[in-house]
């Protein structure tokens, strides 16, 4: 597999061969965290779609720390959410809005049906610091059924995870949605 | 055209109430899309969306594909997304910078970025003593018949006939004064983020929506509940919660009754203004800061008068809702007689403190961004709107509310006393619907 992508990287033009390169590198030799680190983060964000998809709002905001921020950028080039236009751009406060909004009986458009279901892969632990904190990235797909219409989402999370002695909870989530750029028939209520 | 399968236009409007045809039927879509939508002036962008020769923005005029590009000589134009060969679309990202010319796709035709042809591949030896010469103007890319541009907001005309942009805005260019000059060095540049909603609904609907007083407190209400819960806990442990928590709170702390003490001044040709200011000026230092820099560029007398004026919402028909005390918009974009886009922009205002920018902000990403906390409930009413409209289990739509109570002088509708929920705005729409419609 590695010989094959050293293969195809020879063929790009010169001047993406330096990056290309480092790519490939990291790709054939990845510097992992251990093998427990990759089963525990990985077990995490498993937990983390699935308290999502129960709907169980405030487990799912007690996954955040105190200082946290929700993050899902309107433009993949965006570097800090501090500042500009985002999509989502919530601490765990407006979290909160959030959840009682679509708890209130009065919420006109949570009545209907709707039910979602994530699905997250190709977990890369980017970085693990000596405290144990985690930063790592993976690719979610998420099916939306509401009434009868059914809408995908998909994109990659960035997680800055903390570890604590009840295990890992959130710094940041950064949410790059592939079709976060397109138009968007309907809105989103809750957090992808 | 079925032309004589459209219910007689003069039949469907009564002072009171509309027939549902008018949001139902599509042929009388089409007709709305020539009579209205592609001859009024209809909202492009903002110049500072194409800062440089060679920007382009697509827009969508009615049902003809356009593009707003900055002309060498800086002016903007607004010329058809069409080649003149073969009716090939010379732009297909939604922006960008095209260079010195626009050159198409299929059989690289050059144009200016005025429209002006600029070249054909062998032009000579393929079209000498043809039709196609430089003296021909349909050589060209066609340009649209009339560009205005208001304090930097670009308007196009499809018709060659009809009022200024000025007569056209009428005093509903105030949304634009009052943008700009809330700004210290009197205009504003826009943010290039387009946030975009389809919205599943005949595009009055919405229009209609925007300044119904009546609403916010039923259909947000759940929104409003839980930011105030949240605000009075922060207000609790920190003694102060952001402003933002009372821009949604204020859905549900100002209760049904009260909405009616907002007033509507409805203006000829559909546009109006919802007044009710949205408690922006407390006083805190952020607030005071920038005060001190408006009284530094426009004087004392004129501050208090910039920082006074009442406005929530103006509305300019049939396209654009703009909410100045927010520096934000929405133009909307017919798609078809059940299907909307809207397309909501936000602006900086030059030489404001930050701040003030971030509580615009703010608002944009709570309310117009696509997790909205507020839309997500009007779209599901415009939808069961949509839905229900189609039905057989009536013909008519209200809009009865105040209906006779309303003052009107010189052609201005204003609401009366106590009476802001009149649904005074819908029948001024309907009224201007119906005048473009019988047009013709």
């Amino acid at each position: 597999m590695a010989k094959k992508l050293i293969r195809k990287a020879a063929k790009k033009p010169v001047a993406k061969k330096l990056a290309t390169k480092k790519a490939v590198k990291r790709a054939a030799a990845p510097k992992a965290g251990s093998l427990a680190t990759q089963h525990s983060v990985e077990q995490f964000l498993y937990r983390q779609a699935e308290i999502l998809d129960a709907k169980r709002w405030q487990d799912y905001i007690d996954l955040f720390t105190a200082d946290a921020v929700y993050w899902m950028p309107a433009d993949p080039a965006d570097k800090h959410w501090d500042g500009i236009p985002s999509i989502f751009a919530e601490d765990k406060n407006l979290m909160t809005v959030r959840m009682k909004r679509v708890l209130h009986p009065d919420a006109w458009s949570q009545r209907p049906l709707w039910g979602t279901n994530h699905v997250v892969g190709n977990v890369i632990v980017e970085r693990e610091s000596p405290n144990g904190d985690v930063v790592v990235r993976s690719r979610f797909h998420m099916m939306e059924l509401r009434r009868d219409t059914v809408r995908h989402f998909a994109g990659s999370y960035r997680h800055e995870l903390k570890k604590t002695p009840t295990g890992y909870r959130i710094k940041a989530q950064r949410v790059d949605m592939t079709n976060a750029q397109a138009a968007f028939e309907y809105v989103l209520q809750v957090w992808v | 055209m079925l032309r004589e399968n459209i219910p007689a236009i003069s039949k469907l409007v009564e002072p009171d109430r509309v027939h549902k045809a008018v949001y139902t039927d599509e042929q009388l879509f089409e007709l709305e899309m020539e009579r209205i939508h592609e001859k009024v002036w209809v909202y492009c962008g903002h110049e500072t969306q194409v800062k440089n020769p060679g920007d382009f923005y697509t827009v969508q005029i009615g049902r003809q594909p356009m593009v707003m590009v900055r002309g060498a000589d800086g002016k903007v134009n607004v010329l058809y997304n069409r080649c003149p060969h073969r009716g090939v679309m010379l732009c297909g990202d939604r922006h960008g910078n095209t260079g010195d010319a626009f050159r198409c796709s299929y059989h690289a035709w050059t144009f200016q970025l005025d429209g002006k042809l600029k070249n054909i591949p062998m032009m000579e030896s393929g079209y000498k003593g043809t039709r196609w010469n430089r003296d021909n103007p349909d050589i060209n890319m066609k340009p649209a018949a009339r560009v205005e541009n208001y304090r930097g907001f670009v308007f196009a005309s499809l018709a060659e006939e009809g009022p200024s942009l000025v007569e056209f805005l009428g005093p509903g260019k105030i949304a634009f004064d009052d943008i700009c000059d809330r700004a210290p060095e009197g205009e504003v540049e826009v943010v290039p983020t387009c946030f975009r909603v389809i919205q599943n609904s005949n595009w009055k609907i919405f229009l209609e929506n925007q300044l119904d007083a009546l609403h916010p407190s039923v259909t947000h209400q759940s929104t409003g509940r839980a930011a105030r819960d949240v605000e009075v806990a922060l207000e609790k442990k920190t003694g102060h919660a952001p402003l933002a928590y009372h821009m949604l709170s204020a859905f549900s702390t100002v209760t049904i009754d009260k909405w009616d003490n907002f007033q509507t001044i409805n203006y000829p040709y559909g546009h109006c203004i919802l007044t009710g200011y949205m408690g922006l000026r407390p006083q805190d230092p952020d607030t005071l800061a920038y005060e001190k820099t408006l009284v530094k560029a426009y004087g004392e007398k004129r501050k208090e008068e910039i920082l006074t004026t009442n406005i929530h919402h103006v509305l300019l028909y049939p396209g654009l809702s703009v909410q100045s005390p927010l520096q934000q918009l929405r133009a909307v974009r017919p798609l078809g007689v059940n299907k909307t886009l809207t397309e909501i922009w936000h602006f900086r205002l030059k030489g404001a403190p930050e701040p003030i920018y971030r509580r615009a902000l703010a608002y944009y990403n709570l309310v117009n961004s696509p997790a909205t906390l507020i839309n997500a409930d009007d779209l599901e009413n415009f939808w069961k709107a949509q839905t229900g409209l189609a039905s057989d289990g009536g013909d008519w739509v209200s809009f009865a509310r105040h209906y006779g109570r309303d003052i009107t002088k010189k052609g201005v509708v204003e609401t009366a006393e106590g009476m802001g929920t009149s649904e005074a705005p819908m029948r001024n729409q309907m009224k201007a619907w119906a005048e473009f419609m019988a047009k013709g």
